[in-house]
């Protein structure tokens, strides 16, 4: 078991974002997290990243309870995750996106910082070579000496996946990377997910609006309304679900 | 960066190709640097300008010092500290009472170094105390935490009769000469640079970027802030210990709020997140102010007004974010573009 969260509950203030959340997850599985505006998805994330801390219940990632640790401290335990409105270092240049998500990985001490001794100039290379080969992995090389806020749409989403990637995570967390993008985008989208989780041997938790996207590609959804989980099951189960409908559809919608 | 072809034909393009030359042979700044070290020696010795120029030229390395520490956490990290007068006071007491009270006399001179280590780690500790409100707060906020250390820095002197409380101390040795003003501003720029550019550099970076984001790909950030604060005040100390012994009077009236706000404007007159906009913004302020004192009232009028017009017409300052080229390590200038050609040769080969 890859990761194991049970009972989450989640308060702001008197409001239940997240109530009784279980998710049970295997080493390479991709699972879909779905519902309205304001269900609690991302809600989910920022409680699994170490951005809030849960109200209630635990979230057990390879053995490691990760309720209570930093965010640092997750994406170190080999966490990662995209933003819904992407969130890069705008005024830095593409490599330096990439090479700052590889902080953890770089172990030479203050001191060595302080005078260029020691091992500063090896894992510098060696850290500007990692990330160049990422970025060539995901066709950014190019790019590398522009400024991130440069670039286009797409190739900023590009380049937040690449710089998530570069902590080298075992569970991928994906946060609406469909948002503001065409159908043909999305199909291109689908194709790139299933790559990346085959190349880097991942784990990924989804959230998407885009159905097309989310039926495509993830072999199990859970729907949330909210901060309560609704439905859970394989895409054909979900899309014929009266409770799905009636969540986003309204009550007594056919389709 | 790319830049523009140039036309080879053109006097200007020529003139551009030899300009780029000169830029990027590194080491002519190794030689300026020996020849500013001897020089260093060599004004005084012989007294080839005036003493009035020699004081100033040692301002301005102390202002450079101060500076570019306050650079860091304004400018490379984002943050607003409007107390770094309050580190500076800390070292100048500090190496103050080691010389006044506490080294022998006919040891002075060599135990000067060790007095303004001394004061810079006296500063760099209570740096590290103020770095811990920056864990929480950010902006507007924590520029009210710097502000009130600077009053707390300044009230704690004026009550400490031991230390001349609101009198101050007077008849401090003068011991900064030109060579250690040059050697310790060089250090500070060197060592500042060196962190800029590092790991924790790049996390300082990230933190002004975006805070929860830089957190999430594994920054640690309360490490990275405790470092910057901790080598800001570091340096602020030093520049303290070093003015105390030039001006050879120190109070506590000396490092309130005005002087923070000096060493502001320097920072932003050279552009924040810029090694070099530091160095210009230093010593363009400092000079200035030299150069306009014949207006006299009309002085402080002249010197707001320019930094109005340039707030006008380059809001980020003469630097801002950009980089003189001799101060970006190799690695960092020409990484990706190593790595390309690495790529293209290899390819070849295989073909």
């Amino acid at each position: 078991m890859l990761l194991q969260i049970s009972h989450l509950t989640h308060y702001f203030g008197g409001l239940c974002a997240v109530s009784d959340f279980n998710l049970d997850l295997q080493q390479g599985e991709l699972v879909g997290i779905i519902g309205p505006n304001g269900a609690g998805k991302t809600t989910i994330f920022n409680l699994m990243t170490g951005v809030y801390r849960a109200s209630q219940g635990s979230i057990v990632f390879q053995g490691t309870e990760l309720v209570g640790k930093t965010p640092n401290q997750i994406t170190d335990l080999g966490v990662a995750r995209t933003f819904q409105n992407i969130r890069l270092f705008k005024d830095l240049s593409v490599l330096d996106n990439v090479r700052i998500a590889r902080y953890a990985r770089i172990k030479y001490s203050p001191w060595e910082a302080f005078f260029h001794i020691g091992r500063y100039k090896r894992e510098e290379e060696q850290s500007i070579i990692n990330a160049m080969e990422l970025l060539s992995v995901f066709k950014l090389e190019e790019y590398a000496e522009e400024t991130s806020k440069n670039l286009p749409y797409g190739l900023q989403r590009r380049l937040e996946i690449a710089r998530a990637l570069a902590t080298e995570p075992r569970l991928l967390l994906l946060d609406e990377p469909a948002a503001g993008m065409n159908p043909n985008e999305i199909m291109m989208l689908m194709e790139f997910i299933g790559w990346i989780r085959k190349q880097f041997n991942l784990t990924i938790i989804l959230i998407e609006h885009q159905m097309r996207l989310v039926m495509g590609i993830c072999e199990r959804i859970k729907v949330l309304d909210f901060g309560a989980t609704i439905a859970e099951g394989v895409p054909h189960e979900i899309q014929n679900n009266p409770r799905v409908l009636e969540a986003y559809l309204g009550e007594g919608a056919e389709v | 960066m790319r830049s523009l072809p140039i036309d080879k034909k053109s006097w200007l393009g020529r003139l551009k190709i030899r300009y780029e030359a000169i830029l990027s042979n590194r080491r002519l700044m190794t030689i300026l640097l020996v020849v500013g070290f001897i020089l260093s020696f060599l004004i005084p010795r012989y007294n080839l300008v005036n003493q009035y120029i020699q004081l100033v030229m040692m301002y301005v390395g102390i202002n450079i010092i101060l500076a570019t520490s306050l650079n860091l956490i304004n400018g490379y990290m984002g943050e607003f500290s409007v107390g770094h007068a309050g580190f500076m006071a800390i070292g100048a007491y500090a190496s103050a009472v080691l010389t006044m009270q506490v080294v022998p006399d006919n040891l002075l001179p060599f135990l000067f170094p060790i007095e303004v280590i001394v004061g810079g780690l006296g500063a760099a500790l209570v740096g590290l105390v103020v770095a811990v409100p920056s864990f929480k707060t950010r902006g507007d906020y924590l520029a009210i935490v710097t502000l009130a250390f600077n009053m707390i820095v300044k009230s704690v002197f004026e009550n400490i009769e031991a230390i001349g409380g609101p009198r101050g101390i007077p008849g401090i040795n003068r011991l900064t000469t030109l060579p250690w003003t040059f050697v310790w501003t060089v250090v500070a720029v060197w060592v500042i640079r060196n962190f800029v550019y590092s790991n924790f550099g790049r996390g300082v970076l990230s933190i002004r970027e975006d805070e929860i984001a830089s957190d999430l790909m594994s920054v640690n950030t309360r490490q990275v802030k405790l470092l910057a604060f901790v080598l800001s005040s570091f340096f602020a100390g030093v520049a303290g210990a070093l003015f105390a012994h030039l001006l050879q009077f120190i109070s506590p009236r000396v490092f309130d709020i005005l002087k923070s706000t000096d060493i502001l404007i320097m920072v932003y007159l050279g552009g924040i997140g810029s090694i070099a906009g530091s160095i210009l913004g230093a010593t363009i302020y400092t000079v200035l102010l030299e150069v306009l004192r014949p207006l006299g009232m009309w002085r402080m009028v002249m010197m707001p007004l320019l930094l109005v017009l340039l707030m006008i017409y380059r809001p980020r300052g003469i630097m801002g974010l950009r980089e003189f080229r001799w101060f970006v390590p190799l690695h960092d200038l020409l990484g990706a573009h190593w790595w390309r050609r690495k790529k293209e040769a290899s390819h070849a080969a295989a073909d």
